[in-house]
């Protein structure tokens, strides 16, 4: 850079940039590493207990990289009760972090979520149906597929209910929300008075948002939905920072403003139907998450996207240990949990809100 | 351009030409609009010339907004047709379209609180991957400097006052560095100052070769800044070309419905145009 750059904007801007993508590396690092640890306590905190020195060992020795197998219990509770139902966690948290984020992108609204706005309950919808008709057509991946349909359906029927000359109200987003839940949460009442005991026992703690019952199967089930969303979300985070310009602008900005929208309304779904699909309705990861990051290192999508993914599958993997933990030997269902920390979130954030900027408009 | 990001470069988008001064770089040719049931565009004709400043000026209501939007191939002719670099509006791509034409919206408005310098950055993204992708942090300084928002370029955008959100778009969209400029009411929100300056960058901007087109509601900045004027009144223009010659009290008394004197600057003999009030 030469002397008289230092004086420019460029010279002051180029600082600030290097500065701000240096928080972002870092946050991702810290992001990283704590999930890296919550992952191997999740692993070996429970009921059982296995030192975290042998999971590594159980897990160098499967992946072939010396280590040795723990004896048949410790082997047996590691590789089918934890790992599979921390890979959930993992899956299932980053799918609601990153579907929150492009939500609130997509919508230009920051309450965008979905829970609150409905999609949720929409997917469940297609599960419990499936639950309750017992469908199986498509196998394991039955349910995940009747929840994608349901939470695209839903999607599609918000985004067209709520906007209004290109922009989505705030007001109207959370009452189309509040009718949407309404109405998902009839159908899912019919379809539970149709079900027999097994069935409305097997809906109920589904509902409630658990991953208790996590096995590789589970895993599988959600593994596609779910990759192949987050696989394809960071790829629109800089045309979703046009997009909180307005649809207009972003068009003359050369964004193709439809297929945005088509591609994304589809990562959505795919993403709440994943995690809907084996873990019920948890609300609040998708809300949260963005909002911290946001306030973190500011509401580019290019971090923001990814960052929301890591920072779920964070909360998501903490959540499910502590939902084990806490109340041992019971088990907190997660929902009741992220339920229970989320919603004072969301009350702070309307307070701070209203201060800073006097509500949202 | 660095290797890496020459593996990555947009090699099938066509970059604009410079074109020769005073040929046409939009044009409507009998262009007709319809936004529901309402006519708002009637049988239009109008180029935006490159080295000009084209003022649309009329009361409320005229078809000032839907002209431009129509200019930037916003929005469908129901008859006739728009020309952009002399190609159908429609027969562009958004990408290309966003390399030729720059467009500021009557308000801007934000999603999230991006800061001020990302803001105006976001006006270079339809030359990422292209040859003049290099331009970037130059076009950014450089728009930011001229409207005077460098000061505050750390700054959330929602943290501003209106004038200088005003601004900060108008920087965005001379970052984008197009040669055609589509101004809505740029000057709506700002003080004298910032009025006269933002005039004083179509200006330049006019005499590097760009076309701009600015609709204005003050009749006076147009008269002084403007090469050419056109009036719309009902979806029509009812006379357009230089202000000296369109700006009479008797045609714009009528298109207002008000009354008005027009008479010379006593220095620069620039009409200046007032309405007729009472003793």
């Amino acid at each position: 850079m030469t002397a008289a750059a230092h004086h420019s904007p460029a010279g002051t801007d180029g600082v600030r940039t290097v500065r701000r993508r240096g928080r972002a590396f870092t946050l991702t690092v810290v992001l990283t590493a704590a999930l890296l640890v919550g992952c191997l306590l999740s692993a070996g905190l429970g009921a059982y207990s296995i030192p975290l020195g042998d999971v590594l060992s159980s897990v160098q020795h499967r992946t072939g990289l010396g280590g040795q197998a723990l004896d048949r219990v410790g082997e047996s509770v590691l590789w089918n009760v934890r790992l599979p139902r921390v890979v959930l966690a993992l899956l299932v948290g980053a799918s609601l972090g990153c579907a929150g984020a492009l939500m609130q992108g997509v919508f230009g609204n920051p309450l965008a979520e979905p829970g609150v706005i409905g999609i949720s309950s929409g997917a469940a919808v297609g599960a419990v149906a499936c639950i309750a008709l017992g469908l199986d057509f498509f196998g394991n991946w039955t349910i995940t597929v009747c929840a994608f349909v349901a939470g695209l359906a839903t999607v599609l029927l918000v985004y067209v209910l709520s906007r209004s000359g290109g922009r989505t109200e705030v007001v109207t987003l959370i009452l189309t929300g509040i009718a949407v839940n309404a109405f998902a949460g009839a159908l899912i009442g019919l379809f539970i008075f149709f079900a027999d005991n097994a069935q409305i026992t097997q809906i109920t703690f589904w509902q409630l948002g658990s991953l208790a019952q996590a096995t590789w199967p589970k895993v599988l089930a959600v593994l596609p939905c779910a990759v192949l969303g987050l696989l394809v979300a960071p790829f629109y985070a800089r045309e979703l920072d046009l997009l909180a310009l307005g649809e207009r602008p972003a068009r003359h900005l050369g964004v193709d403003v439809e297929r945005l929208r088509i591609v994304l309304v589809l990562v959505v779904a795919l993403l709440t139907a994943a995690a809907v699909a084996v873990a019920g309705i948890i609300s609040f990861v998708g809300l949260l998450v963005p909002h911290l990051l946001r306030m973190a290192n500011g509401p580019g999508h290019r971090f923001l996207v990814p960052g929301s993914a890591l920072g779920g599958a964070l909360v998501l993997v903490a959540g499910d240990l502590a939902a084990r933990t806490v109340a041992d030997p019971a088990e907190l269902p997660l929902g009741v949990l992220t339920a229970l920390l989320g919603s004072p979130f969301f009350f702070w954030l309307l307070r701070r809100t209203r201060r800073k900027q006097g509500g949202w408009a | 351009m660095n290797p890496v990001r020459r593996l990555f470069a947009v090699r099938d988008r066509e970059l604009p030409s410079p074109v020769p001064a005073g040929s046409p770089v939009a044009e409507a040719d009998g262009l007709s609009v319809r936004l529901g049931r309402r006519q708002v565009l009637d049988s239009v004709g109008l180029a935006a010339r490159a080295g000009e400043v084209l003022a649309l000026v009329g009361p409320n209501g005229a078809g000032k907004s839907t002209l431009l939007a129509a200019l930037a191939g916003d929005l469908p002719a129901a008859g006739g047709e728009v020309r952009i670099g002399g190609r159908p509006a429609a027969a562009w791509s958004a990408p290309e379209l966003a390399l030729r034409r720059a467009v500021l919206p009557q308000s801007a408005v934000l999603s999230f609180p991006f800061p001020v310098e990302d803001v105006v950055r976001m006006g270079r993204a339809p030359w990422a991957g292209t040859a003049r992708g290099d331009e970037d942090d130059a076009a950014v300084a450089t728009a930011m400097a001229a409207t005077e928002v460098t000061d505050f370029a750390a700054r959330p955008f929602s943290a501003l006052s209106g004038g200088e959100r005003a601004r900060v778009a108008l920087a965005r969209v001379l970052a984008q560095r197009t040669p055609l400029l589509l101004l809505d009411e740029p000057t709506a929100a700002l003080d004298l100052r910032h009025q006269e300056l933002v005039l004083r960058i179509c200006r330049e901007r006019a005499a590097a070769g760009d076309a701009v087109v600015v609709v204005l509601h003050d009749l006076g900045l147009a008269s002084a800044h403007a090469d050419r004027a056109a009036v719309l009144h009902g979806g029509r223009i009812a006379v357009a070309g230089p202000p000296a010659e369109v700006f009479t009290g008797a045609l714009l008394g009528e298109v207002y419905r008000q009354p008005v004197e027009v008479f010379p600057h006593p220095r620069t003999g620039v009409p200046l145009i007032v309405p007729v009030r009472g003793s």
